[in-house]
Parts: C-alpha cells; structure tokens; sequence
C-alpha cells in the first residue's frame, strides 16, 4: 500500500512532483543568488576577463555536450516508465548516471590542470567564485547520480516508476544550472 | 502512475529534436563569442553566450521537465523565486559594482595574481 501522503491531489500535482519543483525553487535561489553575486563582482571588475581567459572553453563546452545527452536519456527513460517498460527507463537511467560521471571525470581533469598552474581557491575572488560555483555543481551531479542508481534499481523491478520521472527534472535543473555556469564562467571574457 | 501517464500522454515532443537543436545553439555559444572577438562587436558575445543560454534552458524547462504542463502555479512558483534573485541584485549591486558613491569611497583591496607554473 503506497503512503496516503503520495497519493493526494489537492494541489493538482501528485505530491512527488510537487516537492521536487520545490526543491528546484529553494535551488533557484540558492544558485541563482552566487551567480547574481559573481555578476555583480564581474561587472565591477572587469580585469576579471583576463582570470577568466584561463580557463578552458573546449572542456566547458565538452562538459555542456556531455550534460545535454545525459539530459535526453534521462526524458527518454520518463517516456519509458510512462509506458511502463521499467527495465528500459533503468537502462536509460544508467546512461545518465555513465554522463554524470563523464563530467565529473572531465571536471577533475580541468580543475587539476588549473591547480596544476597555481589557480587555487584562494587565488583571488574569480578564482574563488570558479570553484565554488562549479564545486555546488558538481555536488549536484553527485546526489543526482547516486539518487538515480537508487531510482533504477526499483525502476527495472516495474515498482515506483513515478520515481523517474521526479530524479528527471532534477536533473534537467542541474542541466539549466550548468547552461548558465558555461558563460559565465567559460566565455565570457 | 494514471497521474503521470496523464502528464506524459499529451506531448509528442520529439525529444531527439528538441537535443539536436540544444546541441546546434551550443555550437553557435560557442562560435559566437569567438566571432564577437575577432569582430569586435560585443554585442554578439552578449546575445550568443547569454541570449542562447536563456534559450536554451527555456527549451529544457518546457520540453524536458514539461513545465508548461503543469499547472500555472508551479510557473509562478518558481518565477517568484527568479524575482527574489532579482531583487537581491537591484538591492546589493550598487555596493558591490560601485567603488565610490557620494559620501563614500571603498577601501582599494589589492588583487595579487596567482603564481603560474608551466
């Protein structure tokens, strides 16, 4: 028998849905909040475009590629538990969760060649906005693969398919996060 | 699963589609800023990393976590979060952005680049 708390409609969002579009909007103010601040610092300091020409746009943009697909697989494998085919969401689950860890994998190799040359966190205030603004990223991608090996395992049992789809659109916000970190941290220069 | 069968049911989004696309507006944030360099036309820099990151998450939000079907609340929801975003910048950005006012001047912090080893 399922959790009376999972079953109300009241709101017009089955409860599931309805926290994890809550969960993106206390994230939209957390994220949205540090890039609002580097923004800020950015625009007042604009020899920040000469810190910010160090790091690399190709991974960045290989990083962005990467999280993409990921996010492709993980509406493909919604489309499957909505057709109930459990065992396909589960195999499109762990394509996800193969990109997230393609990213991290990329990530470690950017942030040791940056090290590497002596950019650390407490190089300067750039510096220290990069790391930490990738850094909660990738704290995310991490919890979002780890909750998506959890939700495949009962996915490919046919048993909470629900559940995809909810690690679905967390995932896609981490995807939008990153969309925006690429400029800001990438490009512009 | 009846709830979400009735959330997925409606759209026929091709979803490879909407991916290449996503991938063809990466290709040109990526191209368009190099391109605003080499021209130096800022404006080309700002609409190609900026313009298109906006796109391209409103093209994530709608097709992929199927935002516009939920209900209008939910919209709202997280649209009120964005303007506290907002907010926080008109309120705090003239501090941080501004290194004189009227009666003020900020103290001058010394940046020191970091040491580069090749």
């Amino acid at each position: 028998m399922r959790p009376i708390a999972n079953t109300r409609s009241e709101a017009g969002i089955p409860t599931g849905r309805l926290a994890v579009w809550w969960v993106v909007a206390s994230e939209i103010v957390i994220f949205g909040g540090l890039l609002a601040s580097y923004v800020m610092y950015r625009l007042g300091n604009p020899e920040w475009a000469g810190y910010a020409a160090h790091t690399n746009v190709w991974l960045g943009a290989t990083n962005t590629f990467v999280l993409l697909t990921s996010s492709l697989s993980a509406v493909l494998a919604h489309q499957a538990a909505v057709a109930g085919d459990g065992k396909k969401a589960a195999k499109l689950l762990y394509f996800t969760c193969l990109g997230a860890v393609a990213f991290l994998c990329i990530k470690g190799f950017e942030w040791t060649t940056e090290i590497q040359a002596g950019y650390t966190i407490t190089s300067n205030t750039f510096w220290s906005f990069y790391y930490t603004a990738a850094g909660l990223h990738a704290l995310h991608v991490i919890a979002g693969a780890i909750i998506m090996l959890i939700v495949a395992e009962t996915a490919k049992r046919n048993e909470e398919l629900h559940r995809v789809e909810l690690i679905g659109i967390y995932w896609h916000f981490v995807d939008i996060v990153w969309i925006f970190l690429f400029p800001l941290l990438y490009i512009a220069k | 699963m009846s709830e979400n069968a009735a959330h997925a049911d409606h759209h026929h989004v091709d979803y490879i589609k909407i991916w290449k696309i996503l991938l063809v507006l990466l290709v040109i944030s990526v191209v368009g800023p190099f391109l605003g360099d080499f021209l130096e036309i800022q404006v080309i820099t700002l609409i190609t990393a900026f313009g298109i990151a906006i796109v391209k998450a409103y093209l994530v939000a709608k097709n992929f976590m199927h935002l516009n079907l939920e209900p209008r609340y939910a919209v709202y929801l997280l649209l009120t979060m964005l303007m506290f975003v907002f907010l926080f910048f008109a309120a705090v950005a003239p501090d941080v952005m501004k290194h004189e006012g009227q009666n003020w001047v900020k103290p001058r912090i010394e940046v020191v680049e970091a040491p580069v080893h090749h």
